[in-house]
Parts: C-alpha cells; structure tokens; sequence
C-alpha cells in the first residue's frame, strides 16, 4: 500500500473538488432520500384513508388552520439568500487562503503530461475514451447526453411528484437518474481520477504509479472471436450484433414497461416511448461495452471501413 | 435738506445703502430660521427629495411595505412578494440555484480583477499569472478564488440540477425551463473549460489538447472522424482548427479561449440566466413543496371545471 502516493493524488488541489463531491453528495441523497421516505409514507396513509385525504393538508410538513400558506419573501427568504452568501464567502476565502490553485511549469508541447488529464468535470468522458473511438466517446455521447436530459420533461408523462421528493411514485425514473448520475457520471470521473495513472492504465488505489510498467495484453475484436476474416463478413456481422441489441433491447423495454409500469405506457405516444426505448438502450451500452473490455478484452464489436464501434 | 430722488445721483447710492442695511437685517433673522428647519429636516432624512426620490415607499413594518420593499427594487424583484411558506426551508431546495448563481457572480467580480492584470499573449500569459502570484498584493487569493469558485460552481449546477430532477420539477409547466438549465450546464462546463487553458501552464495546455483532440473525431466536421476525410476535411479546415484557431494549441488558441472565457460565453450565458429565472417566476414560482398527489388523483385535472365536475 503505497500511501504517499493516494495522498499526493487525494491531495492534488484540482482533485480536492472531487473528493469534497463525494461527501456532497452522499449528504444531499441522505437529505432527499429521508424527505422522499418520509413523503411516500404520507403518501400510504391517505391513500389508505379517503376520509383524512379529503381534509388534510398533504404534507408531511405541520399546518393548522389559520396559519398562513405564504410567507413574505422579506424577511423570511431573503434572509435566508444573505445568509447563504456569505456562508458561501466564508467557505470559499478559507479555501482560497489554505490550498492554492494548481500552477504547472510552463506550457511546452515537447513535454507530454503522463497522464494527460482534462480537466476533472470531463474526465468521465476521457475514461470513456478507453471503451469507445473518439467520434463516439467525444462527440456523440456528450451531445447525447445533453440531447438526452433535454428529452426527460417529454418523455416523462407520469404527473406525480412533481414538486416533492418521492421514491415510490417515481421508481423508475428516479433509478434511472441516478444510474446515469452517479453510477455512470460520478463513477467514470472518479476513475477517471483516482484510478488511471501513466499511460492511462489502471491502478488500484494505493498502488504505486509506476511510469514503466507495461501491460501485455491483447485487444481482440468480437469478429475475431467468431472467425470472420472479411471485410464484408464483419461489417455486416457488427450490424447483425449492434441491430439485434437495438431490437431485443428494444422489446425488453417494451416488455417491462407493460408489465410494471402498464399507466405509464398508456399515457405515452409511439414516439416519446420510441425516444425513450432509444436513450435508455444507449444509456445501458456504455456500462455493457465497458464490461466487454474489461472482462474479455474485446475491443470492437463492428467494424467497417469508415467506422469502427 | 435736498429732496431724495430716487432716480437721483444720491438718491441712488443711498438705495444701495438702505437695500443692503435691510438685506443684513434680513439674513439676521431669516437664515437661523433656514438653519433651523434645515436641521429639523434632517432629523428625519426619510423625508428628503432625495431619499423620497430613491426610494418610493415608506419603511414602517407593514405588509404593504415588505411587499413593496421587494417589488419596487430592481434586483429584489425576481423575487415574488409572498411565497410558499415551506418554500423557504433550506431541505427543499438545498439552495442550490441561488449559490450557483452568487458564485457566478462571485467569479465575475475576481475574474474582472484577474483581466487587469492578464495578457491573452503566448509572451506574458505565463509571467502574468506568476507575476499575480508573486507580487500583486491579494493576488494569489484573488486567482486561488477565481479557480475554486468555478469548481465550486460545477458542483454546485450539478447539485441544483440533482435536486430538480428528484423534485420532479421539470414537469410540467416548467419543460423548457429545464432546458434552459441544460445549457447553462453545458455553458459552465465550457466557461470553466476554456478558463483552464488561461494560465498557460502544462496542466491547461495538456488538458486542452486533450479535450480539443476529440473535436478531431467529429463525424464529418473532423479530419479523423467518420466520413471526415470523404467530405475534404484536413488539419486545416476542420472543427478543431475553427475552435484553437490553428492546426496546434498556440498563441491563437490561446486568444480564442480568452475571448470565450471573458466575453462570449458569459454574455450567452447571462442572457440564458436572465430567461431562466424569468421562466421561473412566469411557471408559477418554485415548484413546491407542493402537495402530494394520490395514484388515484394522477390522471385527473386538478383545477378548473372539469376537476370540479368530478
């Protein structure tokens, strides 16, 4: 366990973001996660009491007649924003004062960084790099994903919770944000981060990155595999494997949303669940290509003369 | 005695006399009476053309004031005047939005600061930044608040954009606002992106290579990117030479990413922030805490005639 070297990248000021992210973030589920609790329960108790859902207020926050449903934004929300910023302030002078911004030697295109990082925000992009052609992990992916969260208000037809924090109302949207957040986002930065070392490889926490060291091992294209020698053959056998996912994909989409979410496949039209079909089997190719390579070395699934994927 | 004329030679000198003996008589009583309310009027300054003129209503602990006090004021007035009382708790909202914002500001503030003493050129950048470290008295603090406030900022759009999502308050009627807010994500990114390469050190340049070698790949706009090479796409002509300026990261580059980080993007980005918090006043405010909505309740109207015809 080389423990100077998982503080020197623990501690590399640029890496300090993503190491307060991860408290961050464990915080703020916490915090929803306990409101959704605590609304889902709320949620179980009227819909078991037609009596009390007629009369009661619906939160599970407390109010009684007479009180009022607003308050005057001065005092009460201002106070509050005043309060932030200079909380905010004080956080950031401390900060600024304790741990100094990263300054490298100066540019020189003759000196390759080992590793060459982007900045940390991008590195789930750069990690992706390692499963996918550049066209793809670059440029599609990043414009899909922003297309893709672009898409969710329209293809998201189910009308509850909108405007608290719930779990059992929103299942499966909820599990899939945050697969895609958290599981693909934040996972792939902190790999990105933490695990890759010089020449991209991948060292374990705590492991030693060492600048020489050199990892045999053969990429094999899924073709291969199957002895497919031509051109021909493998182009249309990487169509045959990345249609056929498409197609399955797509049917066991549609099979589960029959099956477990009936209500939200009758409200939706052929196309928001086409677009949805489209996002999710894409979304669920990135973690499937990553296992390919990491498991069974396969590099590239179809190949054809202008593009390989 | 001659007889006083009072267009006389005399007559007019002792005219002067006489106007000037009452004037002082005059200023005698008349100016302590002056001093007097003058300073009886500024015993309540409140009451001045010149306060009354800046602010247009009263300061007495009323409804009618607190309402005013946030309506007629410039900045307070993306505020409603009354909202949610739950609105306010901090477990809601996690007060996400607001501190992006503040950072916002907060990076505009030092980053104007940071522009007096910065040059975009290959010669100075580097020195600029050493010399900020060194010798300009808070400069290393204001360049150490600049960077962490970005990266604050980052977190902070993810947060909010967390939040949103687990809050369901992208739904209806707040679609386009949530789109909105999608691209001031892809604007901060790119904001704090283009900043990176501004020092000019190894870190930036090899990041930026980095990053900008992908727009290489670009499908047909890059010169290694499908159907690229077919459409006459080179080192030259692609993408990638429209974003550094040139076929390497250089001097160009460099400019380019500058006039991004300082003029283009924030005004973009400000525009889209004035149509974003605009949006979410004309939506109906912040989305909740609103009240739970029942399985058997979802598909109905909740207002209007046909939810009363029920």
């Amino acid at each position: 366990m080389d423990w100077r070297q998982l503080w020197e990248i623990m501690s590399a000021p640029d890496n300090v973001p993503i190491v307060g992210l991860i408290p961050l973030l464990a915080f703020y589920i916490y915090l929803a996660w306990k409101q959704a609790h605590a609304n889902d329960v709320l949620i179980e108790q009227l819909e078991g009491d037609a009596a009390l859902a007629k009369t009661h207020h619906r939160k599970t926050w407390p109010f009684q007649a007479g009180w009022q449903k607003e308050v005057h934004v001065w005092p009460f929300l201002l106070r509050i924003e005043f309060l932030a910023a200079i909380i905010v302030t004080i956080i950031l002078m401390v900060w600024s004062i304790t741990l100094n911004a990263p300054l490298e030697e100066p540019a020189n295109p003759n000196l390759t960084m080992n590793p060459a990082k982007a900045p940390w925000y991008f590195l789930g992009l750069q990690e992706m790099l390692v499963y996918f052609d550049p066209w793809i992990a670059g440029v599609v992916m990043p414009t899909l994903i922003i297309i893709g969260l672009m898409v969710i208000p329209y293809i998201d037809t189910n009308p509850m919770g909108s405007g608290y924090y719930t779990w059992k109302q929103r299942r499966f949207a909820i599990s899939t944000f945050l697969f895609g957040f958290i599981i693909l986002w934040v996972t792939m930065i902190i790999i990105g981060t933490f695990i890759r070392g010089p020449g991209w490889q991948w060292f374990w926490p705590g492991q030693t990155w060492d600048h020489n060291r050199l990892i045999y091992e053969v990429n094999r294209d899924l073709p291969d595999i199957f002895g497919i020698t031509s051109n021909l053959g493998k182009g249309i056998f990487g169509a045959i494997i990345v249609g056929g996912y498409f197609a399955l994909g797509g049917f066991a989409v549609f099979s589960l949303f029959r099956h477990y979410m009936p209500k939200d496949f009758a409200r939706m039209s052929l196309l928001q669940f086409a677009i949805t079909q489209a996002f999710l089997l894409i979304m669920l190719a990135l973690p499937l290509k990553m296992l390919l390579r990491l498991l069974w070395h396969i590099k590239y699934v179809w190949i054809t003369p202008w593009f390989n994927i | 005695m001659p007889e006083e004329k009072p267009n006389g030679k005399n007559g007019g000198r002792v005219g002067i006399v006489d106007r000037v003996k009452e004037d002082v008589q005059a200023a005698r009583t008349e100016i302590p009476a002056k001093v007097k309310e003058q300073i009886e009027g500024l015993k309540d300054p409140t009451k001045t053309q010149v306060y009354t003129s800046i602010f247009r209503h009263k300061h007495d602990d009323t409804p009618r004031n607190r309402a005013l006090g946030v309506l007629s004021n410039v900045f307070l007035h993306l505020h409603p005047a009354k909202i949610n009382r739950d609105a306010v708790r901090y477990s809601y909202t996690w007060g996400m939005g607001g501190i992006t914002f503040y950072l916002f500001i907060v990076l505009t503030f030092t980053g104007v600061l940071l522009m007096f003493y910065y040059h975009p050129t290959k010669v100075q950048a580097f020195r600029d930044v050493l010399y900020l470290e060194h010798d300009v008295p808070f400069g290393k603090l204001l360049r150490n608040m600049h960077r962490w406030a970005a990266h604050l900022m980052v977190i902070g759009v993810w947060l909010h954009m967390f939040r949103v999502f687990l809050t369901g308050s992208y739904k209806k009627p707040r679609e386009f606002n949530w789109n909105i807010g999608v691209l001031l994500l892809v604007f901060t990114l790119l904001l704090s992106f283009t900043g990176y390469l501004l020092p000019d050190d190894q870190l930036g340049f090899w990041a930026v290579t980095v990053g900008t070698n992908m727009a290489r790949a670009t499908p047909l706009l890059g010169h290694e990117g499908p159907f690229g090479p077919q459409l006459g796409m080179t080192p030259y002509n692609d993408v990638r030479f429209g974003l550094l300026g040139g076929s390497i990261v250089d001097a160009n580059a460099l400019l380019r990413s500058y006039i991004w980080h300082c003029i283009g993007i924030p005004i973009v980005a400000s525009v889209l922030m004035i149509v974003h918090f605009w949006r979410v006043r004309k939506d109906g405010g912040i989305s909740g805490p609103a009240p739970v909505v029942l399985e058997a309740e979802a598909d109905k109207p909740r207002r209007g005639p046909k939810a009363a015809g029920e």
